[in-house]
């Protein structure tokens, strides 16, 4: 049995009956990454002896009965997710060597849940990005393919869970960096619903949209770490005072009765990739097939949704990254003139070309003279945005679409013009803006051997019906049990 | 609406940055392209609706004024590329 290959589910129904040790798991998991990691380079920072420490308290804590569904499993982090004690670097040069004072609430909850953290994933510089691509540090490759990117902005967090270096890991979404890279790397992302994961210890890049989600092997498995990372923080003054279900139960009812809503505006565009097309229409078969209906939604203001996050998110961004001046952490570089010549050199050394071109952006919009124009126009039609769905999830339980015009692109392809970029985010964005939740299920391959996901959408903390629809999807096919031939 | 060279330069200095003049050109034109897409949104009727800053609509969430605990002053300074006396040290601000 290749123990890096289980699932997560899998994995720790053989620590229950100690069929397994969490410490053999772990030497696995990392015997793997020793493997591949040299190919594939999803880690920015690997914590092997911690990762075998955490193994040996796991296994006296299950040799005592105490076990959760997370206890010995190895889990692998966004580098932009506070870990106390372990170098975290949001893929910057400006925070290459700062080391968190703190966790960050989801982090603690993992390390209850008894979890071990095998390293700190690679992604977008500040999550400002949709291949990796932008990473300050280094490249991560897509394990199908490794001339290809993983997506991003959580490109590294895929990619292991994607080349079994991890049993599932934490990445984030402000505009798609989860369901993205999922899809891209052939396993499942889940983007909860805003206020649904504590941000606190999050390195914030839009503060309105950002969200702490699972990447996993399974729905299953992503709907157990969703549980364990969700609930109500007094830290994160945005954190939703709701209760947090338990995801797993409603998961396996049947789907007879469920509505899902297709919108006209995403199955009409000309940019859509035939591979995934056909691949996202098999999959509406197959939902049809296990008792779902299908009814035909609108989303008028679709088309707008890259507008308005491409103003929104770097404005908010604009305001974040002011933080990173030279003065309390990370990099420093001194001028010739003083402390403002400081913020300047330190700024511009240390932000890559991505993350000034954002900052200008948001900074622009938010200036005297443009912020009605820009911000407040753009949080208007993002009223709408919202609108659209509210009204549409009053016809039906769940809404279906891609969740990328085209399967993984290669390195390299597509980082002359950033708009062609942004567009692509196009199915993704308007989920953020909204504040609901979404999920990439895999549900075909390209012409080329590439993975295409599907994504499902609800309402404001309606995960359970997403993970009814992906798991029973699951159940009668088999695209999630592929693997990359590396 | 194209945006000047001038003016990249203007919100560079606002947002302390410091562009090359390859990165001047490049981003004028770049986001010149970037801002000419977005007057699409010119044609949405937005009359009367409110911007949402909350997407969940989450209002004020307070708590008693009470002092906590706060992070010890050494995690703070740990990080700090200078420091002095339990402060952050830094160039000179003024003259």
């Amino acid at each position: 049995m290749k123990l890096h290959e289980l699932t997560l589910s899998k994995a720790h129904e053989l620590l229950r009956t100690k069929e397994i040790s969490s410490v053999e798991l772990t030497r696995a998991v990392l015997d793997r990454i020793d493997g591949v990691e040299a190919k594939v380079e999803a880690f920015i920072t690997l914590t092997p002896e911690t990762a075998l420490a955490r193994a040996e308290e796991a296994d006296q804590a299950i040799s005592r009965g105490e076990i959760t569904p997370l206890t010995g499993i190895p889990i692998a982090v966004k580098d932009l997710i506070c870990t106390q004690g372990i170098r975290t670097t949001c893929a910057s040069k400006i925070l290459e060597n700062f080391i968190p004072p703190y966790d960050a609430t989801v982090i603690t909850r993992l390390s209850k849940a008894g979890a071990v953290l095998v390293g700190k994933a690679n992604m977008d510089e500040f999550a400002m990005g949709s291949s990796n691509e932008n990473s300050g540090l280094k490249i991560t490759r897509n394990p199908w393919n490794l001339e290809c990117v993983p997506g991003g902005s959580s490109g590294g967090s895929a990619a292991a869970v994607a080349a079994d270096m991890c049993l599932g890991a934490l990445g984030s979404d402000t505009g798609g960096s989860i369901r993205q890279p999922a899809s891209h790397c052939g396993i499942v992302g889940i983007k909860p619903t805003y206020g649904r994961v504590s941000r606190f210890g999050l390195v914030a890049f839009a503060s309105s949209l950002d969200q702490i989600g699972p990447l996993a092997k399974t729905v299953e498995d992503a709907a157990l770490l969703l549980e364990v990372i969700s609930g109500h923080d007094p830290k994160d003054s945005t954190s939703a005072p709701v209760e947090v279900p338990r995801f797993s139960g409603p998961m396996k009812e049947n789907l007879k009765g469920c509505k899902i809503g297709l919108p006209k505006e995403f199955f009409n565009t000309q940019g859509l990739d035939p591979d995934v097309s056909e691949s996202v229409h098999r999959a509406i078969l197959t939902l049809k097939d296990l008792g779902a209906e299908f009814v035909e939604v609108a989303l008028p203001h679709a088309e707008y949704a890259v507008a308005v996050y491409y103003i929104l998110a770097p404005s908010e961004a604009s305001s974040n990254l002011a933080r990173y001046d030279g003065v309390k952490y990370g990099l420093r570089k001194e001028g010739q003139d003083g402390l403002a010549d400081m913020y300047r050199k330190t700024r511009s050394g240390g932000f890559g070309q991505e993350v000034k071109r954002r900052i200008i952006l948001g900074t622009y919009a938010l200036s005297s003279g443009y912020y009605d124009a820009y911000y407040n126009k753009a949080s208007q039609v993002r009223t709408l945005i919202s609108r659209d769905y509210a009204e549409a999830f009053g016809h039906c339980h769940a809404i279906l679409s891609p969740v990328a015009p085209t399967p993984a692109f290669r390195i390299g392809e597509k980082t002359e013009d950033p708009l062609t970029m942004y567009l692509s985010d196009i199915y993704t964005l308007s989920a953020n803006l909204a504040g609901i939740p979404g999920m990439s299920v895999p549900c075909g391959f390209s012409a080329r051997g590439l993975p295409i996901g599907v994504q499902l959408l609800s309402g404001h903390f309606n995960e359970a019906v997403l993970l009814k629809i992906g798991y029973q999807f699951q159940q009668a096919t088999n695209y999630h049990m592929q693997k990359p031939a590396l | 609406m194209k945006i000047t060279r001038e003016e990249v330069v203007h919100v560079a200095k606002l947002a302390h940055l410091e562009l090359g003049e390859d990165e001047v050109q490049r981003f004028s034109e770049q986001i010149g392209t970037i801002l000419d897409y977005f007057e699409t949104l010119n044609q949405v009727n937005t009359d009367g609706i409110k911007p949402t800053f909350n997407a969940i609509h989450l209002t004020n969430a307070f708590r008693e004024d009470e002092e906590k605990a706060s992070l010890d002053n050494k995690d703070v300074l740990f990080n700090a590329p200078e420091k002095e006396d339990g402060f952050f040290l830094v160039p000179r601000i003024i003259g």
